[in-house]
């Protein structure tokens, strides 16, 4: 095909496009590094097992952050996981198909809602909630675990488990439920050929198909939870501790940053902060890259864009 | 196992995934009625049109900051639409060997990186250099972020088109590059659209970037190299303050940005309604 | 594709367009300390120089030291006066330009809001984390008509660089070695116990919300919020109320002995009705302007802050400036210049 003057240009024209995405993530990641790198020089390997964060004596260590954010998330996960693919299950394979297209709807919705409204009920709805009722009754029921020591606050660990579990599970329902229906019909058909139940057949011929994706679907809940910030912040106590009990105040990764960012009033204060932004790119990049090849790995080009 | 055992495991676990469906959904109207309840008496008239009162006092509004943030939307949808469609395009278009498969896949890495890395980023590359916070800065942050949804959708939509339209234009001669613009993209344009609202209405509610970009203002913008007000920004600001009054500002003002990220939703879900559904 | 280019262009011609016609816009931002007072007289000077609107931030004094050192603002503010070494940091000369006196309160939330009385040492221990309960022998001794509950204190700090905490952890290092060795002093420092809250609101906001909780604020939260206030016994030995009146007795030393940078700390001074913990807050701003018309209206508001709008400072609960501290403050603004030139027109 003759390739005219017009076609070339515009060629250049998408290349520059797309070469606009590659280098602003090149240029992202350079940037912290290149800010990051007087807190990791000055700290090295001691920052990820330091604990302390003392900008006074400017002894910076991101333990109690990369705590806050690891537990939190896995709470998140803990709670968010089965209630997500068992809400996917239902929307994908037994639920009458009258009722799918409007809680599809519903879920998608619950995934629209803005960070900082779900900060606003955390800290009005959902601590109240927990320093008068939930609390006490978990201390008082299973206080003999470490897990459950401590005074009702309301703000703290649980609490941000909780909100980060709400936040996070309309996205798993919605890419499981993209996995399972990617899985093809022709082995719910020779399931049912069987006389299998409708749950059977979820069960044995889609759940089993459809698992690395649906880990990966998990995964991409994970990689949301570990970088949410704003109703994080809210509820979770903003204290630099590792602390056992779950009713503790804490701190993550992204609070910090919130927090403290505008306020960093030594270049290697500021550093220290950049340092653990990279960290938590480092982090949620390589949950998200991971997760995304166990979801293709399933049905191909599995719609997970719309995040 | 009997049938009867079969039968009513089937039913449990049917109602099983029924309750786990509705626990998803019940923050939604936890949130929304609690919103409604608290939020509705103080979306009046005054809300939309006064700027906030100095601190303690009662009363005043919302208008500079949810002007705000239509302009830092608008002026992040123009900075990112056209690098966005066009690295769709792109994406879908290209017959080149490595390049896409790599842009494809940084764009999926920017999607999952989280929005206050970004707003450090844009801290860097904007608020340092002009030596002020502004909303320009606030709004390089949101259209990074929308960036990688636009051009995924895009390239989406892009390949949706039927090639049989592709084939026909060519062979009447057009150039390659005509046929794009004027025959594969206004087909594609309402789908593109769409992506675009989904695109604006997540980016709408975003508040951690903002923190140190556009950093909020009590008055009217002055300009957009100056530091602007934002609805989710001011909502932040009164959640965590004891004045109850702004608590009630709060509510309304996410009552406001809930209603309008709602309705760009339902509005880009009609639309796509029964289209292009082989490519879920 | 024209309709969506109308459309930008119209938004760009909009948002660009000041809307309140050509008005300086002047940024600051910082404690959140003085906000209350801040954000009145700001609201007040529209009407007196309808040219100038000031945006003031409350991020906490930290963020504010940062922000004008970094010249990302007009002018900071903070509670907690900079230290030799941040000052040395900023690209200019930077004054200090004392605007009204406040109080650091300690608030709790009880049932029924008694009155408490605080000795030094009970509260040093109780932000170490020695003290743990409010029925402590030690907070009873000194409150024997009170029930106290036999819940945990929960202790309530600031999660942000602040000038109230410099305030704070100053006293106690001053009364507490123990303080001063384990922890010291700062705008933000690592704090043994408690929660952290955002700014003076996040702070009060969580004291007014949880139930037994312990915090210190700036008088004008407390008051506003109708939380109750504690007395402590300052170092004359009597018991005091954080108000007007005792805060500026606080200052009535230090504003007889005013160094020329007016960098002063007015914790546990002497004087038999000297609240203990009190300060004065600042406005930063540079001695040498970079724009000389937001430089001609930030001194026209300074001369306007220390006369008239001291006025205004005893319905927010903020003692106004001794009258010899105001008579420095002239002089320091008369130096404030823009090349050379200074921006004080005479008066």
């Amino acid at each position: 095909m003759r390739s005219n003057l017009g076609d070339r240009i515009f060629r250049g024209v998408l290349r520059l496009a797309g070469s606009a995405v590659l280098l602003l993530v090149l240029a992202l990641a350079a940037e912290m590094f290149r800010t990051a790198w007087p807190a990791i020089h000055t700290f090295g390997a001691r920052f990820l097992v330091t604990s302390v964060w003392d900008p006074v004596a400017e002894h910076h260590g991101a333990l109690s952050f990369v705590y806050g954010t690891l537990v939190s998330s896995l709470l998140a996960m803990l709670i968010a996981v089965p209630l997500g693919i068992g809400a996917a299950v239902f929307l994908a394979e037994l639920a009458p198909p009258w009722l799918r297209p409007p809680v599809a709807f519903l879920v998608e919705l619950v995934a629209a809602v803005p960070s900082v409204v779900y900060g606003l009920w955390g800290i009005f709805v959902l601590a109240p909630l927990m320093r008068t009722w939930v609390q006490p009754f978990l201390g008082a029921t299973l206080g003999f675990l470490p897990l459950f020591q401590g005074p009702p606050y309301g703000v703290g660990m649980l609490t941000a488990g909780i909100i980060l579990a709400i936040m996070v599970v309309p996205f798993i329902t919605a890419v499981s439920r993209e996995v399972l229906l990617a899985v093809p019909n022709s082995q719910r058909e020779a399931a049912l050929a069987l006389g299998a139940t409708r749950w059977e057949t979820t069960r044995l011929a889609v759940l089993r198909y459809g698992r690395s994706g649906l880990i990966g679907a998990g995964l991409l809940g994970l990689g949301r939870a570990l970088g949410e910030t704003m109703a994080v912040t809210m509820v979770i106590g903003n204290r630099p501790e590792v602390a056992i009990s779950l009713f503790a105040p804490g701190y993550t990764m992204a609070s910090v940053i919130a927090n403290e960012f505008t306020e960093a009033t030594s270049d290697l204060y500021l550093s220290a902060l950049i340092e653990v932004g990279l960290l938590l790119f480092l982090v949620t990049v390589a949950v998200n890259a991971l997760a995304r090849l166990l979801v293709w790995s399933v049905g191909g080009a599995v719609k997970v864009v719309r995040e | 196992m009997t049938a009867r055992t079969r039968r009513a495991v089937n039913l449990a676990m049917g109602g099983l995934t029924a309750l786990a469906a509705g626990l998803v959904i019940l923050p939604l109207v936890m949130i929304f009625a609690f919103l409604l309840f608290q939020g509705a008496s103080a979306v009046n008239v005054d809300f939309f049109t006064h700027l906030p009162k100095p601190v303690g006092e009662d009363g005043g509004g919302m208008s500079n900051a949810i002007v705000g943030s239509l302009i830092l939307v608008g002026l992040a949808a123009g900075l990112g639409l056209p690098i966005g469609i066009l690295g769709g395009v792109y994406l879908a278009e290209s017959r080149d060997r490595r390049m896409p498969w790599l842009v494809r896949f940084l764009a999926d890495v920017l999607n999952g990186v989280p929005s206050i890395v970004i707003g450090i980023f844009a801290y860097a590359l904007v608020v340092l250099p002009m030596r002020r916070f502004s909303a320009l800065a606030g709004a390089v942050a949101l259209a990074v972020i929308m960036l990688p949804i636009v051009v995924r959708t895009s390239e989406e939509l892009v390949r949706l088109v039927p090639s049989s339209l592709r084939e026909a234009a060519l062979a009447l001669g057009i150039p390659e590059w005509k046929v794009i613009l004027r025959v594969v993209l206004p087909t594609a344009r309402a789908g593109i659209i769409t992506g675009v609202m989904v695109a604006v209405a997540r980016v709408a509610g975003e508040t951690a970037p903002l923190l140190f970009t556009a950093f909020g203002n009590r008055f009217w913008h002055q300009g957009l190299d100056q530091p602007i007000a934002a609805l989710p920004l001011q909502i932040f600001a009164y959640a965590i303050a004891p004045y109850d009054d702004w608590h009630r500002q709060a509510w309304a003002g996410a009552l406001v940005l809930i209603g309008m990220v709602f309705i760009v939703s339902l509005a880009a879900r009609v639309a796509t309604r029964g289209r292009f559904s082989g490519v879920r | 594709m024209r309709t969506w280019f109308t459309a930008l262009t119209l938004l760009v011609t909009a948002a660009t367009a000041a809307p309140t016609g050509a008005q300086t816009l002047i940024n600051g931002a910082g404690a959140t300390f003085p906000y209350p007072i801040y954000s009145k007289w700001f609201d007040a000077y529209t009407k007196v120089d309808p040219e100038a609107r000031f945006n003031y931030q409350s991020i906490g004094s930290g963020g504010g030291i940062k922000q004008i050192s970094s010249r990302t603002v007009d002018f900071g503010a903070s509670d907690g006066p900079m230290t030799d070494e941040q000052l040395k940091g900023a690209p200019g000369e930077l004054f200090h330009i004392p605007t009204v006196l406040g109080a650091d309160a300690a608030t709790y939330n009880l049932p029924g809001s008694p009155k408490l009385k605080f000795t030094p040492d009970v509260l040093a221990d109780i932000f170490l984390g020695k003290i743990s309960k409010w029925n402590d022998p030690r907070l009873a001794a000194e409150n024997p008509g009170v029930s106290l509950p036999s819940t945990p204190i929960v202790v309530v700090h600031r999660s942000d660089g602040s000038g109230t905490t410099y305030i704070w952890v100053d006293y106690l290092s001053k009364v507490s070695p123990e303080w001063q060795q384990k922890v010291g002093r700062g705008t933000s420092v690592n704090w043994p116990v408690g929660l952290g809250g955002k700014g003076n609101e996040g702070v009060a906001g969580q004291v007014k919300s949880t139930p037994g909780a312990l915090g210190y604020v700036e008088l004008a939260y407390a008051v506003q919020n109708k939380l109750p206030v504690g007395l402590v016994k300052n170092a004359a030995g009597k018991f005091v109320e954080p108000t007007i009146e005792s805060t500026t007795a606080a200052a009535a030393g230090a504003a007889r002995t005013m160094p020329a940078d007016f960098r002063v700390s007015l914790t546990n001074p002497p004087g038999d009705d000297a609240y203990p913990i009190a300060s004065f807050t600042w406005l930063l701003v540079y001695k040498e302007q970079p724009n000389e018309i937001k430089g001609r209206a930030i001194v026209k508001f300074l001369w306007w802050m220390s006369h008239e709008g001291q006025k205004m400072a005893p319905d927010l609960h903020y003692a106004p400036l001794p009258a010899p501290v105001v008579k420095q403050i002239e002089g320091r603004i008369k130096e404030i210049n823009y090349r050379g030139k200074p921006l004080m027109v005479a008066r």
